[in-house]
């Protein structure tokens, strides 16, 4: 029983542990710069001096949360669309749109935007959205397609009219599936933003890319980790209101 | 009363329902039975309008069944599916107050009726009403199912093989508690099955359907005494025909004067478990007793065999 207990406890004290550690990295890299010091040449500087990594880290998730959003309401809506009997046409142009979408490298979309929107955040955005609609559309789509038939079958005889069974059946019905498409889609984008600031868009790139440049290991390590750290904890976090979702419908999660 | 006047429905080429017509009294059981693909389901979708009729009309109380949008129909006709269809996040309460809540009565009124309903199918509505439907067995779920379909106190109740997925035990207590509650409420109840042994011993009126068309429909008695065909004849079952005709009544109707040896038997049994004791226990006759405990008198083997033949 204590033995139990103890493995139950450990993914949750680790996850504090590491939420802690990350804080007090981006708050206070100072205190890590032994740690690092190693890892430097010719007394080059062991922690990022052209800017706040707490700056950083924040705009870094500002840009991720912002085109996350935009892609699950974008997907979700266009995954709504195509499972209504009206737009069922549009099913198969909407799946290869997306494919597109995900298909394209993000340096190339990065590449094309710039001269169109201006270097910074913008063409970053864009190249996040467009790479983080397919996981979303896909799981939305699964969600939305695999509803179990009777209970469906209860809401329509229930009389719900279409909207109604939308949003009080359907949609909270996929939404485990949904939140795992989002899930993914988040953790892509958390890596693929770093690539964002070869056109000057401010995220964690920008440590990492000064260290390339300048031949500075301690500079990408730090880049690295927290985005890394940032991917782990953001994941966890989404994968545990997806189970308690879907353990309240009484669904098995794998 | 419900009327079914000349209803078809075809899809393409394929007749599923095939120019049915019949006419369901009030507060009465009407059941419909035929093997898979009979078109029985698709009647029975017909009148709430799941499915849309390619000929025919449909009258509930005189009034064609398409005067309000599909929708509204189906708020007032419950609606009771195998497998139940609970929806799987929302809580038992929630599930029985689905119709309600889309018809917007208050929120006193919404308990009140849960709480009713809840407790006449012998769910504590503190203990059950906040669970969600996968804590609950398949019987307490089935019970859950039929609640929410009557939740908005409809005349009219469509069950599609309600009982279908219940075990033998369960089963026979799920349709007790519905033949008690038809009662009580009044509600005319037309409900779908293939299984004839639960048709003989619910319904006031049996369908029989075969391929689309409607083969007979008539009393239980009538249906086992003169089928009117040799599909009717079939799905019977010959072997099978004495002891549902025996099924159909109770002991208390076969009571004879006299005394005999052994334990009483209650005078609400059907006939055919009568019989059953009777065969068992190996006594020519056994006692019978009212609801209150007193003696009524016996019930034979002889008298009950005769029962058993052919009506003339």
């Amino acid at each position: 029983m204590k033995e139990a207990g103890v493995k139950a406890w450990l993914p949750s004290l680790l996850r504090l542990a590491l939420v802690v550690l990350l804080i007090a990295f981006v708050t206070n890299p100072g205190w890590f710069e032994p740690l690092l010091k190693p890892l430097t040449e010719s007394n080059a500087p062991a922690i990022y001096n052209q800017g706040s990594l707490l700056t950083l880290t924040l705009l870094h998730l500002r840009t991720v949360l912002i085109a996350t959003v935009a892609a699950t309401i974008v997907a979700v809506a266009l995954a709504i669309l195509v499972t209504r009997p009206a737009g069922v046409e549009f099913l198969p142009l909407s799946r290869s749109l997306v494919n597109i979408g995900q298909t394209f490298p993000p340096v190339a979309v990065l590449a094309l935007a710039v001269p169109a929107v201006g270097f910074g955040e913008k063409p970053t955005l864009i190249a996040l959205f467009l790479y983080g609609l397919l996981p979303i559309f896909e799981n939305a789509l699964t969600g939305l397609t695999t509803l179990p038939a009777n209970v469906v079958e209860a809401a329509r005889g229930a009389g719900m009219t279409g909207w109604q069974r939308l949003v009080k059946v359907e949609l909270p019905l996929s939404a485990p599936i949904i939140l795992g498409g989002i899930r993914l889609s988040v953790v892509i984008s958390l890596a693929t933003a770093t690539i964002g600031s070869t056109v000057a868009a401010r995220t964690l790139g920008e440590v990492i890319i000064a260290g390339l440049l300048s031949n500075n290991l301690a500079f990408v390590l730090q880049g690295g980790l927290i985005v890394a750290a940032l991917a782990v904890l953001i994941y966890d976090g989404l994968s545990t209101i997806e189970r308690y979702t879907a353990r309240r419908m009484g669904q098995e999660t794998a | 009363m419900i009327e079914i006047e000349g209803i078809s429905k075809r899809y393409d080429a394929t007749t599923v329902v095939d120019d049915v017509s019949m006419v369901i009294e009030p507060r009465t059981i009407a059941v419909i039975v035929g093997t898979s693909g009979s078109g029985k389901t698709t009647l029975l979708r017909m009148i709430n309008r799941l499915v849309e009729p390619t000929a025919g009309v449909i009258r509930l109380d005189g009034a064609d069944n398409r005067s309000l949008p599909g929708y509204e129909l189906r708020r007032s006709i419950g609606y009771a599916i195998q497998g139940h269809g609970l929806f799987p996040h929302r809580t038992v309460a929630q599930n029985i107050a689905t119709v309600p809540v889309l018809l917007g009565w208050d929120a006193a009124r919404i308990k009140r009726r849960v709480d009713e309903l809840m407790t006449l199918y012998q769910l504590d509505p503190q203990a059950f009403g906040p669970r969600y439907p996968h804590e609950l067995s398949g019987g307490q779920q089935q019970r859950v199912g039929v609640a929410r379909a009557l939740a908005a106190e409809p005349n009219v109740l469509l069950m599609d093989e309600p009982f279908g997925a219940l075990d033998p035990i369960i089963r026979n207590k799920a349709q007790e508690d519905l033949l008690a509650i038809q009662k009580r409420f009044g509600t005319t109840i037309i409900l779908v099955t293939h299984d004839m042994e639960e048709a003989v011993h619910m319904g006031d009126k049996i369908a029989v359907m075969d391929a689309g068309k409607l083969v007979q429909y008539a009393r239980p008695a009538e249906i086992l005494a003169k089928p009117a065909s040799a599909f009717v004849e079939t799905l019977v079952g010959a072997s099978e025909k004495p002891f549902r005709l025996l099924s159909l009544g109770r002991v208390r109707d076969a009571v004879e004067t006299g005394a005999a040896e052994g334990e009483a038997i209650p005078a609400d049994t059907s006939q055919r478990d009568a019989l059953a004791e009777l065969l068992w226990s190996g006594r020519p006759a056994l006692p019978v007793t009212g609801a209150d405990g007193k003696p009524l008198g016996r019930v034979t083997v002889d008298g009950l065999v005769k029962r058993a033949a052919r009506p003339t």
